[in-house]
């Protein structure tokens, strides 16, 4: 998101009072009157990374939109811990069909509103990273393709949580699944396997394809509203631990996030028609160790004898995620990196002053 | 009820010439059924199309087996085997060439039939004469007109002009009105002989 | 208007006339002429719609789902492996309540690969919540669509309009297109009974647990009885409006004093009719009974239309149940249980658009008329072919896929034309 600077006095804290920011860069769930889209008594579990994501970019939605969304929800955790008969959670319009189409049915709610006239009414339809990076990437691939407007939003927590912790496509290497266990020559998930579905967003040259984490939730409202300064197919994809999944304390799920973002492994960027615009620079780099030791899908690693070679790999493809998206300007001044927000005449590349 | 068949290879406008001998019946105010023996679209592979016309309407959904009619666009399918399959002996034959019956070959085969219902007719010179393209289905269409009188050569031409428009249009009806008078006149030939 | 024009460009003319507001679809033969032609007239302006090129049939019904979930009137249209393809949505477009009109070109299903027409594709979704409408016609086929929107819209129920692949979307036949102003008239606008509205905002689709499922789908049960009144009745209110016999549950022909009957589904009943009609000129008393809705299957008009004095039925099977045979001739026995049997046949025949002639009917009522017809048979099985194949699966292990064995024994094989 763009940053502003503002002298302030407190340290040791990245809160900023709201009132010292302009009302459009305040943070959305500090407002009395949020919507909360998604509210209390849902039954996801503690330190859900999902839930909290799914709020955060709900509720900026529908400040964007003046409250006038309808959501599409494919089968999955959110599905179903929002919904637990006989109650929902969700204060919107909402449908769940099927685990594979939430792009397609959101492309249909989206053809009804035009065919209505009703465009001011705009379309969400968001899913976990499996029913996006498996099972429904026809579907998002055909809503890209088709610039349906819409935007998705992918939950991603790394596999298959719902039903048990298997592994999807967006499961990262050497992690531990139920399908990819921690056990054999080469315990843990594949090298070389899954894919990136921002960088697949971003060849369809979709208007805005923009990555999150749940570790900053400011930047998440940010980029789920400048979302909604688009029209035209959209998408977003928050990183979401899972403390179940990952054997991660659900008092740590945002501090894993931040060790995610800050290792490399996970870049926060956006992009723009399939050219990145701004990314978020890492502030304090840690060694992916740092990151891998909170959570006992990792464990394997670490146990005596430490499989080093499997760290140092991952280790490589966080520095690589590093150069490839700048994730660390060539300098840092002694004041914090500034990133540019995204004009015009912005050629892409980023974060250099 | 009367049964057409038509033979040809795909891209010939096989299909097109069902559907316009159907659209002349019903300018006539008659029932009719056209439909194409269906296959995946190839071009140059053999297909046939049918034809049905009656006075009442027609349920029937089965392939033509006993034609009345059979019209041949493409000689080169002369030899195939069950090309004249089920043709009555009081059937017609109308045959896109400008070879006679016996340089075709069929001296023998015609003499089980009627020899004035068994005809040739340069349909594809008579397109490229009037229409530039070598298409027989229309003047195919106006031979069978003459040779048959199932429909009349104006129903044909208000076919062709419901279907195509323009230079299009005329050329069609040019060279089905050709194929109709070289027809008419060759049965004129045949009974002053 | 009378016009002389192939089913496909009907259906299409009459599927415009409902004022869909959604339209998505994925090619497939034998449907693509229909979607064809929407697509023009949506593009040409004259058609007031939103139409969706959409990825695959999964994916058109999907579209759909959201559509009519949002209010608007949807249609979309499929065939065999297409319809397959979507299953999961189809259960789930039933499941929802939400009243999609689509379009199945019966075309059989693969392996191997066919297609050409047969009933196997329909059959296959026939217990997933759908009404079903089988046209004998292209003039029912257009008509259907017009009442199906209504039927469907009035019970909040998708309905699927099952029309003979090639056999009708690519024949051309005269029939009658109504007037627009007509079917506005008879078709108003689509008040849902749930919708997607920030207004008043609901969940749709949650998931139900042990406690109340079985009540849930016990209201699609009901539905299904309900439709059993509303088709008939919006059969009598098209008449009314527009002037003839279309859709309905049953339609007898010749059936009252007849020994036998034939029962069967979509465009063979009129191949079938002249057969009879020959027959009965013969001196056999022999009449039929076309099935017109499928789903719900229609048990009390069924057994309404046949009397005793029908002791033998004939019932045409359009596709195989591999492991049993016959699904029609399940739900006739059914209908009838409880009461003095007739006898029952079952032929499958016309399997991967192998003309059903009306020779071979005759032939195989005479057989049946004889009493020489066996419970269950294949119209036209050339024995031949079968037994060579089987004797070549005896005779070695490794021996081959038996399409390429018998097409290479029929004489057809890619590099010949046949």
């Amino acid at each position: 998101m763009p940053y502003q600077q503002i002298k302030f006095y407190q340290t040791g804290s990245f809160a900023v009072g709201n009132r010292l920011l302009h009302e459009e860069q305040r943070s959305v769930q500090s407002e009395a009157r949020r919507s909360n889209t998604l509210t209390c008594g849902h039954r996801a579990c503690q330190g859900c990374g999902e839930a909290l994501g799914a709020r955060y970019a709900l509720d900026a939605v529908m400040r964007a939109t003046k409250g006038k969304m309808i959501a599409v929800n494919a089968t999955g955790c959110l599905e179903v811990f929002s919904t637990p008969f006989p109650e929902t959670s969700w204060q919107i319009p909402w449908l769940h069909s099927l685990f594979g189409n939430a792009a397609a049915v959101a492309s249909g709610v989206a053809a009804a509103l035009k065919a209505q006239g009703r465009t001011d009414i705009r379309v969400v339809a968001q899913g976990g990273d499996g029913g996006t990076v498996d099972i429904g990437m026809a579907c998002l691939s055909g809503m890209f393709e088709r610039e349906d407007d819409v935007l998705y939003i992918c939950y991603d927590n790394q596999a298959y949580m719902n039903t048990g912790v298997q592994r999807s496509g967006a499961t990262p290497p050497a992690a531990r699944t139920a399908t990819t266990q921690a056990v054999g020559s080469e315990p843990g998930n594949r090298f070389g396997q899954g894919k990136s579905v921002p960088l697949i967003a971003m060849a369809h040259e979709i208007p805005y394809v923009a990555t999150a984490t749940v570790a900053d939730l400011r930047d998440l409202e940010y980029k789920a509203t400048r979302a909604m300064d688009f029209h035209g197919a959209r998408y977003l994809h928050i990183l979401v631990p899972c403390p179940l999944g990952w054997g991660s304390s659900p008092a740590d799920t945002i501090k894993v996030a931040r060790l995610a973002t800050e290792s490399g492994l996970f870049p926060v960027f956006e992009a723009e028609t399939g050219v990145v615009v701004s990314s978020t620079p890492i502030r304090r780099r840690v060694p992916v160790t740092d990151y891998l030791r909170l959570q006992a899908r990792y464990a394997h690693l670490f146990r005596p004898p430490e499989r080093t070679e499997t760290i140092a790999r991952i280790q490589a493809a966080a520095d690589r995620n590093i150069a490839r998206f700048g994730l660390m300007p060539e300098y840092i001044s002694s004041e914090r990196a500034v990133v540019h927000a995204p004009t015009p005449g912005n050629t892409g590349t980023p974060g250099k002053r | 009820m009367f049964q057409v068949r038509f033979h040809g290879r795909g891209g010939q406008g096989v299909v097109t010439a069902a559907e316009l001998l159907a659209e002349a019946a019903f300018t006539e105010g008659r029932h009719a059924q056209a439909f194409p023996s269906f296959g995946s679209e190839r071009m140059g592979a053999p297909v046939m199309s049918f034809c049905r016309i009656d006075d009442k309407p027609i349920r029937t959904h089965e392939p033509v087996t006993e034609p009345d009619a059979l019209i041949i666009q493409d000689p080169t399918l002369l030899h195939q085997a069950d090309l004249f399959a089920g043709l009555s002996r009081d059937g017609y034959l109308l045959i896109n060439s400008t070879r006679g019956l016996g340089e075709l070959g069929l001296d023998e085969f015609v003499r089980e039939f009627r020899a004035e219902r068994l005809r040739v007719v340069p349909a594809s010179e008579l397109a490229l004469t009037h229409l530039g393209r070598p298409l027989p289905g229309a003047p195919l269409l106006g031979g069978f007109a003459a040779l048959t009188g199932m429909v009349s050569l104006d129903s044909v031409v208000a076919a062709i002009n419901g279907k195509f428009s323009g230079p299009v249009a005329e050329g069609n009806a040019k060279a089905a009105r050709a194929a109709f008078d070289f027809i008419t006149s060759e049965r004129k030939a045949l009974t002053d002989a | 208007m009378l016009k002389q024009i192939e089913g496909s460009q009907a259906v299409a003319a009459a599927v415009a006339m409902c004022r869909p507001e959604v339209i998505c679809a994925y090619p497939i033969t034998p449907q693509t002429h229909i979607v064809e032609a929407l697509s023009a007239m949506v593009k040409r302006g004259d058609l007031a719609a939103e139409f969706l090129n959409v990825e695959s049939e999964f994916a058109a019904l999907s579209v759909a789902i959201g559509a009519s979930a949002t209010g608007a009137r949807t249609y979309t249209a499929t065939a065999s492996q297409g319809l397959l393809y979507m299953s999961e949505a189809v259960y789930n477009a039933a499941g929802l309540g939400l009243p999609i009109v689509m379009t199945v070109a019966n075309r059989a299903i693969g392996a191997p690969i066919n297609i050409w027409n047969d009933h196997s594709d329909a059959m296959s979704q026939r217990d997933a919540g759908w009404l079903q409408l089988y046209a004998e016609t292209n003039q029912e086929a257009l008509d259907l669509h017009i009442q199906a929107f209504r039927i469907a819209e009035r019970l909040s129920v998708p309905v699927m309009v099952c029309m003979d692949g090639f056999l009708l979307t690519h024949a051309s036949e005269r029939v009658d297109l109504p007037a627009p102003a007509q079917v506005d008239g008879f078709l108003p606008r689509y008040d849902p009974r749930q919708v997607l509205d920030p207004a008043e905002p609901v969940s749709i689709g949650a998931m139900v647990g042990p406690e109340a499922f079985t009540e849930v789908r016990y209201l699609a049960y009901e539905r299904m009885q309900q439709a059993l009144q509303v088709i008939p009745t919006v059969a009598d209110e098209f008449d009314a409006e527009f002037g003839r016999t279309s859709g309905g549950l049953v339609r007898p022909y010749l059936s009252e004093d007849a020994d036998m009957v034939v029962v069967g589904l979509g465009s063979v009943l009129g191949t079938v009719k002249d057969a009879v009609d020959e027959l009965r000129a013969a001196g056999m008393k022999i009449g039929v009974l076309g099935i017109t809705t499928y789903r719900p299957f229609p048990a009390h008009a069924v057994r309404d239309a046949l009397s005793p004095k029908n002791r033998h039925l004939v019932v045409l099977e359009r596709a195989l149940a591999p492991g049993t045979g016959g699904m029609v001739t399940a739900d006739i026995r059914m209908a009838l249980a409880g009461r003095r049997a007739p006898h029952i046949s079952t032929v499958v025949a016309g399997l991967g658009g192998r003309a059903i002639t009306a020779k071979s009917l005759r032939a195989l009522m005479s057989k049946a008329a004889a009493g020489e017809l066996e419970p269950f048979s294949f119209l036209d099985l050339d024995t031949g072919l079968v037994d060579r194949e089987l004797a070549r699966m005896r005779a070695t292990r490794r021996s081959g896929p038996s399409p390429e064995n018998i097409l290479r024994d029929l004489g057809i094989t890619a590099s010949r034309i046949g």
